[in-house]
């Protein structure tokens, strides 16, 4: 389980950054977004990895992490998930604005040397 | 009154929200409403700063420090708002810069687009969200309130060099959100709580074997405030895109610096403090030597600049630099000069902002558009013929606002390089013979560390009185007489402004007292500690309970 959550994270955080460093905005904008997958998994991950352990208090069980799983990661995560989407968006308009005015979708705005 | 005061503090950040939603559902006919509107609630924001100021430093015991539980739950559990003396400094900083922008906003820039004012307002919420909050993930969503609202202001009145830079500054600072998410997680994983408070606490108790993945969290939770405070090879985002923006959205931009600044103060001494045990003074030398490379990044870079904007930019970075390098040193006495140093570098660097547009107004002699402003086209006054130029001044009557610019900018300049009487040069003053006084093992080059940044805060003084006096002979001398267009509203910004570094200046005894109050609490975060997780719940009556608070 924390093998496969590991290997998840690597991959996509690896990915992430080495298209964030692509020239093309397309590209940094989908490492962007690998990025917060990557992010957001391992948040997740931060408050241990159990299987069938839920994160709400039911009546009869004590309330330790014996039993239940830690639901702040998974709140945080929630919250970390909204304001990606947010500013993930955000990016895209001034994207396709650079886009519209430079007329080329290099980063710099400038078109690539040959 | 003392029950309204502890509601006091959650206003800073609900003001500016109920404003942005009020303003986001006017009409934009009714301009005039909306203007007056956002200048007084800005106006309202600084009041009530002041009073939260001056109830903090002149509180006697815990009164020093005010714990807002919000939703009424203790400190561990729920989210607390905290203002100390060092949050209370920032909002009245935030609250000054805040009115001045917006005023001179009034005159032109708030016309480009509609939602110029509730992004505005948004903005000042995160900024006073991010100084009030003891909560390091709350920190986060004020710092995610803070950027989105600065995206949108950057871009304001578009253009192709606005776009630009606002797309390597938003991709910049949507990695470091990642860093900042991942930092946090870690240092959770570790510590298992997020309250400020609460994990300094237990870093001294962190096992042997976690300790190292600890400070490898706060290794990137610091890389996500150095990116913001721009450190050196991580500020290249901040001079394309500061100087390509419109004035009064720069003004407020250089407040943003600091807030990185902030946080590295606060969370630095919080979790680092000689309390730390093993982890005493992590980072240290981190801070210092990156403090002192920026200095020298952003000299150069003001010497280099041959645009007005993007030499406050560099300057800017020095001033970071300084702060980030007055930081490392870890002495209270410096920190506390340091602070006074960030007040007056704020509000100066904020008028040359907002000069900028005013002075290229003379050197260009029709109206600056407000689409397409590019790099090539702000190069005026290069190869201007001194002898053609050159008119007899004698008898001339010099236009009134040109000289009070020619006054402001002066100001500015001897603010920003320390050269006396302003407030620039008490700052340096009292930088330099803290840094003196400190003794400090740190060394840099086989040097004391101290003794590199003395040299270093000299030099980069020597720099930027060179490179602005530069621009301003070329601004003011040989523009060829060129008339400044100034409103009213926007003279009266800038002469606030300098107003406050004036007003350092003056009482320069009673503000260093007040930052050596601020940096000895930082220094010594025991007192911060105990007082936010001994807040107790208030019990419907009013009053407060011992142990059975359960809301």
């Amino acid at each position: 389980m924390e093998a496969v959550l590991a290997l998840v994270v690597g991959v996509l955080g690896g990915a992430g950054v080495w298209l964030v460093l692509r020239p093309r905005t397309f590209q940094v904008i989908m490492g962007l977004t690998l990025l917060s997958y990557a992010v957001n998994l391992f948040i997740f991950s931060m408050g241990s990895i159990f299987t069938d352990k839920p994160p709400l208090v039911k009546p009869g069980v004590p309330a330790d992490l014996e039993h239940y799983t830690d639901p702040l990661p998974q709140s945080l995560v929630l919250t970390a998930v909204v304001i990606g989407f947010a500013t993930t968006a955000l990016f895209l308009v001034v994207l396709l604005a650079a886009r519209g005015l430079n007329g080329t979708d290099h980063v710099d705005g400038t078109k690539e040397e040959q | 009154m003392n029950f309204l005061f502890q509601h006091l503090i959650v206003l800073p950040i609900v003001l500016p929200l109920l404003t942005a939603a009020v303003l986001l559902f006017l009409d934009d006919q009714r301009r005039r409403l909306k203007s007056i509107l956002s200048v007084s609630s800005t106006l309202l924001g600084l009041v009530v700063a002041v009073t939260i100021l001056n109830r903090v430093d002149h509180g006697s015991g815990s009164g020093n420090l005010h714990v807002y539980l919000a939703s009424n739950w203790r400190a561990p559990i729920g989210i607390v708002l905290v203002a100390d003396r060092l949050s209370a400094l920032m909002l009245v900083l935030t609250s000054v810069v805040g009115v001045c922008s917006a005023l001179y906003a009034e005159s032109r820039w708030m016309r480009a687009s509609v939602y110029f004012h509730p992004l505005f307002q948004i903005q000042l919420m995160g900024l006073c969200g991010a100084f009030l909050t003891g909560d390091l993930f709350n920190l986060f969503v004020f710092f995610e309130v803070m950027l989105a609202a600065s995206y949108g202001l950057q871009l304001h009145g578009s253009g192709r060099a606005r776009v630009r830079s606002g797309l390597h500054y938003i991709a910049v600072n949507l990695v470091a959100s990642s860093l900042f998410l991942i930092g946090l997680s870690v240092l959770y994983g570790v510590l298992g709580t997020l309250t400020m408070a609460d994990m300094a606490d237990k870093v001294a108790l962190v096992a042997a074997q976690d300790r190292g993945l600890m400070h490898a969290g706060a290794a990137i939770l610091a890389l996500a405030f150095l990116i913001k405070a721009a450190i050196w090879p991580l500020n290249a985002w901040l001079a394309p895109a500061y100087s390509a923006t419109s004035a009064p959205v720069a003004a407020l931009f250089a407040i943003m610096t600091k807030v990185g600044i902030y946080t590295l103060l606060r969370l630095w001494t919080l979790f680092f403090s000689e309390e730390a045990g093993d982890s005493a003074g992590f980072g240290q030398s981190v801070l210092l030597g990156g403090g002192l490379l920026t200095i020298a990044f952003g000299t150069f870079g003001m010497l280099a600049s041959a645009r007005l904007a993007r030499l406050a930019s560099y300057s800017l970075i020095v001033s970071s630099g300084t702060l980030l390098a007055a930081l490392g040193m870890g002495s209270p006495a410096v920190t506390a000069a340091a602070l006074y140093y960030l007040l007056s570098g704020t509000l100066a660097a904020s008028a040359l902002f907002l000069l900028v547009e005013l002075i290229e107004r003379i050197t260009d002699s029709d109206e600056t558009p407000l689409a397409d402003i590019d790099d090539a086209d702000r190069l005026t006054g290069e190869d201007t013929n001194l002898d053609d130029q050159e008119r007899p001044l004698v008898g001339r009557v010099l236009p009134v606002s040109t000289a009070l610019i020619a006054l402001g900018f002066m100001a500015a300049v001897m603010v920003i390089a320390g050269i006396p009487p302003l407030s620039g040069f008490v700052a340096k003053l009292s930088l330099l013979s803290a840094i003196v006084g400190a003794d400090t093992t740190e060394r840099a080059l086989g040097v004391s560390a101290g003794w590199v940044l003395c040299g270093l805060l000299l030099l980069s003084g020597l720099a930027s009185t060179v490179a602005l006096v530069r621009v301003g002979i070329r601004s003011f001398w040989s523009s060829g007489g060129g008339q400044a267009k100034a409103t009213r509203v926007e003279g009266i910004a800038v002469v606030v402004l300098l107003a406050g570094t004036f007003g350092l200046a003056f009482g320069a005894e009673p503000v260093l007292r007040y930052t050596t109050a601020a940096a000895s609490g930082l220094h010594g975060p025991k007192f911060y500690i105990d007082t936010v997780l001994s807040a107790n719940p208030v019990l419907r009556g009013g009053g407060s309970t011992e142990t059975e608070g359960e809301p």
